[in-house]
């Protein structure tokens, strides 16, 4: 579990030979304590497709593979202008999303930085290759835009393919508004590739609510940029045949049937894992912490992830109105779940309302797992298959379960 | 970096298996080993785990001789039996998901090109019939349509079988096996005809009759890749277990296919050729030199 992070710390291992060096597009490669916390920002009202473009103008990607899926096509498509203009190395539209996450895999195995994007179904054509990037140890990044995954088909927006990411060994942030998504993007590189940690990294917003509907968001100078990965840094050799050969990748511990084979299978599962642990360190710095709270004290409180935060926000506006308060949780990383930051932040609580985009409830299940006296959790309100969730909802849910009289919105005609 | 990423630091040699000695004193490095030199010089693959009398395994340690620069070679596989020979090797060995060779190797090419692109990195896929042309055909054909500068060696034993003899693509028409238990509807795939669609720059059908033909052909194919793009070898690499050939049979078997369906086939373009040649001649004089 979490040890405390000193709230001063900054991220370590950031010295580049390359930083303070300009690249091809008269970038300076900057030390990412300086880019983060040291950079003005200047305010521009962006889509968060567009977000997703300027987040990559400025993270020295090397390789970025495409294919189209709604609601990512057009981040995908604007990550091909920037190639284009010559901030990637290199960009083409791969044949699905299986080949596409197998093309970035290789990329990454030569020793780029890679970022993708999928939706939905693609995730789960997808998902194969995730767990295979997790034990391969490559920095993958893959923008997850969140959409419906169940047959009769959907476009729109639900988090039910974050679930299916949980246990793939990647880590899995959550982004609620476009300026996450910028600043998780771009941290989620540098604590995906410290060499004590060294996995993939699922940065997951919430489709069309995020991706296409237009915000502010406060950007840095485009005349800066990432340090570039240092396939070096890496706990396993890079693919390039520039270090002594490696003799396979995965295949001594499939054929066998002996102890030795499966400690070892086991043994680099749980390694996968503790490096996904001593990320927490890393993102504590980053993201300011796992969570965000406000209002903590209060017994009724809103823990979730998402645009679920943001109608949360408003549901607290409108019950305060009523004359009842309630706190918020922000759960910014699903994986490392912040387990330690919840269980403390719900300590007074009596009552915790998780609402979510999804119909499983799978966030309302991660809660409940990790909290004593957990009949205090109430796993509602659930939308899915691209519903809306009107604050308005949530304000029931509280009511109904706090045993307060109201006028249902159904009724209100 | 060539030799130098197999050399250990100095003073460590001596305290090193005598495998691992050989291999830095009598490897294949920085020169084309010869077929007739086997036994001369330390092979990159020797040990393995395949059935006795396997083809396959021959056709691989062949393979690994014709490679034109090992050194800077990668190697991509996928599941079947040639992944238990291949990752043997002292070549990288990259071993993702079912099917996905094609896509892998796409990027592993593209990032090498980009990040060295004064030092000409090979990148090899090599894997069964079942891992190419049925679950893994999508990316086999991108990666010939895209015409990525890799070559591809297609270890046809027109069966699955690591998992047990299950029909592939590649299984002639009407043979009974598992899952086509009334016999094989459809023909063997004619991969030899897409390759020829996608308008490849070196194509090869071999079996491993003449081994330093096979070398020649590995040698060509990469080579080619390196300079053009997308190129393939389809090699019948029998499986004597699923097929119940006798041990001492298995390469009268090969003989037998040659003859009857399987014949020593190249296609080269003509650009292909008129570089084949160019490398071929200065071969020829590096010889007699």
């Amino acid at each position: 579990m979490n040890k405390t992070v000193d709230g001063n710390r900054r991220i370590i291992a950031s010295q580049h030979v390359k930083i303070g060096q300009k690249n091809r597009k008269d970038q300076t490669y900057t030390d990412p304590n300086k880019f983060f916390f040291e950079t003005e920002g200047k305010a521009q009202f962006l889509t968060g497709s567009e977000v997703i473009k300027e987040a990559i103008r400025l993270a020295s990607v090397g390789t970025s593979v495409a294919y189209p899926i709604t609601p990512q096509s057009e981040a995908a498509a604007l990550i091909g202008e920037l190639f284009a203009e010559g901030y990637l190395d290199e960009y083409f539209r791969g044949e699905s999303e299986f080949a596409v996450m197998g093309q970035c895999a290789g990329a990454a195995f030569g020793g780029h930085r890679v970022f993708t994007t999928t939706a939905g179904p693609g995730t789960l054509r997808a998902i194969e290759n995730f767990p295979m990037w997790a034990g391969a140890r490559l920095p993958i990044q893959v923008c997850v835009t969140c959409r419906g995954i169940n047959s009769p088909l959907s476009i729109q927006p639900d988090t039910l393919e974050m679930h299916y990411l949980l246990e793939t060994g990647m880590m899995v942030w959550h982004a609620e508004t476009a300026q996450d998504l910028f600043d998780y993007i771009l941290k989620g590189f540098i604590v995906a590739e410290q060499p004590d940690v060294h996995l993939p990294i699922a940065v997951c917003c919430d489709g069309f609510f995020v991706t296409h509907t237009k915000d502010t968001v406060v950007l840095p100078p485009t005349d800066i940029c990432l340090p570039p990965y240092d396939p070096y840094k890496s706990p396993v050799p890079a693919m390039d045949m520039e270090c002594p050969p490696v003799r396979m990748m995965r295949d001594p511990f499939v054929m066998k049937s002996n102890y030795i084979s499966y400690a070892t299978h086991a043994s680099w599962q749980q390694e996968v894992r503790g490096a996904m642990e001593r990320s927490r360190k890393h993102a504590i710095a980053l993201l300011d912490g796992l969570v965000d709270i406000e209002n903590g004290d209060q017994e009724v409180l809103f823990v979730t992830s998402g645009t679920a935060v943001s109608q949360s926000r408003e549901a607290i506006r409108l019950l305060e109105k009523d004359g009842i308060k309630v706190g918020l949780v922000k759960i910014k990383t699903v994986r490392p779940f912040p387990t330690e930051e919840i269980r403390e932040a719900t300590k007074h609580a009596k009552h915790i309302f998780v609402p979510e985009f999804n119909m499983a409830g799978w966030m309302g299940r991660e809660i409940k797992a990790i909290l004593p006296d957990n009949e205090r959790v109430v796993t509602a309100p659930h939308v899915a298959g691209g519903m809306t969730m009107p604050s308005e909802v949530i304000v029931e849910q509280v009511k109904t379960t706090l045993g307060i009289a109201f006028e249902p919105l159904a009724q209100r005609g | 970096m060539s030799l130098d990423t197999v050399k250990p630091s100095p003073g460590f040699l001596e305290h090193l298996p005598i495998e691992y000695k050989d291999l830095i004193e009598h490897g294949p490095y920085g020169e084309q080993k010869k077929v007739t030199d086997m036994g001369k010089f330390k092979e990159l693959v020797e040990e393995h785990p395949m059935c006795a009398g396997c083809a396959m395994g021959l056709f691989i340690r062949l393979v690994f001789i014709g490679l034109p620069k090992p050194e800077h070679t990668v190697m991509v596989g996928t599941a079947g039996c040639g992944r238990l020979a291949i990752s043997q090797g002292n070549i990288p060995f990259v071993y993702g998901n079912y099917g996905d060779t094609n896509a892998v190797a796409t990027g592993i090419k593209r990032g090498l090109e980009l990040r060295f692109p004064e030092q000409d990195k090979d990148v090899v896929v090599m894997c069964g019939d079942g891992g190419l042309v049925d679950i893994g055909f999508q990316g086999l054909m991108h990666s010939w349509f895209r015409h990525e500068k890799f070559t591809t060696i297609m270890l046809d034993n027109e069966t699955y079988g690591n998992t047990g003899g299950q029909e592939s693509g590649m299984t002639q028409k009407g043979q009974i096996m598992k899952m086509s238990p009334r016999g094989k509807k459809d023909d063997k795939m004619d991969m030899m005809g897409l390759a020829e669609v996608a308008n490849l720059d070196y194509v090869a059908r071999i079996t491993p009759t003449n081994p330093s033909r096979v070398v020649r052909t590995v040698r060509r194919a990469v080579m080619v890749a390196r300079e053009f793009g997308a190129t393939f070898i389809q090699a019948y690499t029998s499986c004597n277990i699923e097929y119940s050939i006798p041990t001492p049979d298995v390469m009268q078997d090969a003989f037998d296919m040659e003859k009857k369906n399987y014949g020593f086939e190249e296609k080269i373009s003509d650009r292909a050729k008129a570089f084949l040649d160019e490398i071929e001649k200065k071969d020829k004089k590096k010889k007699k030199k």
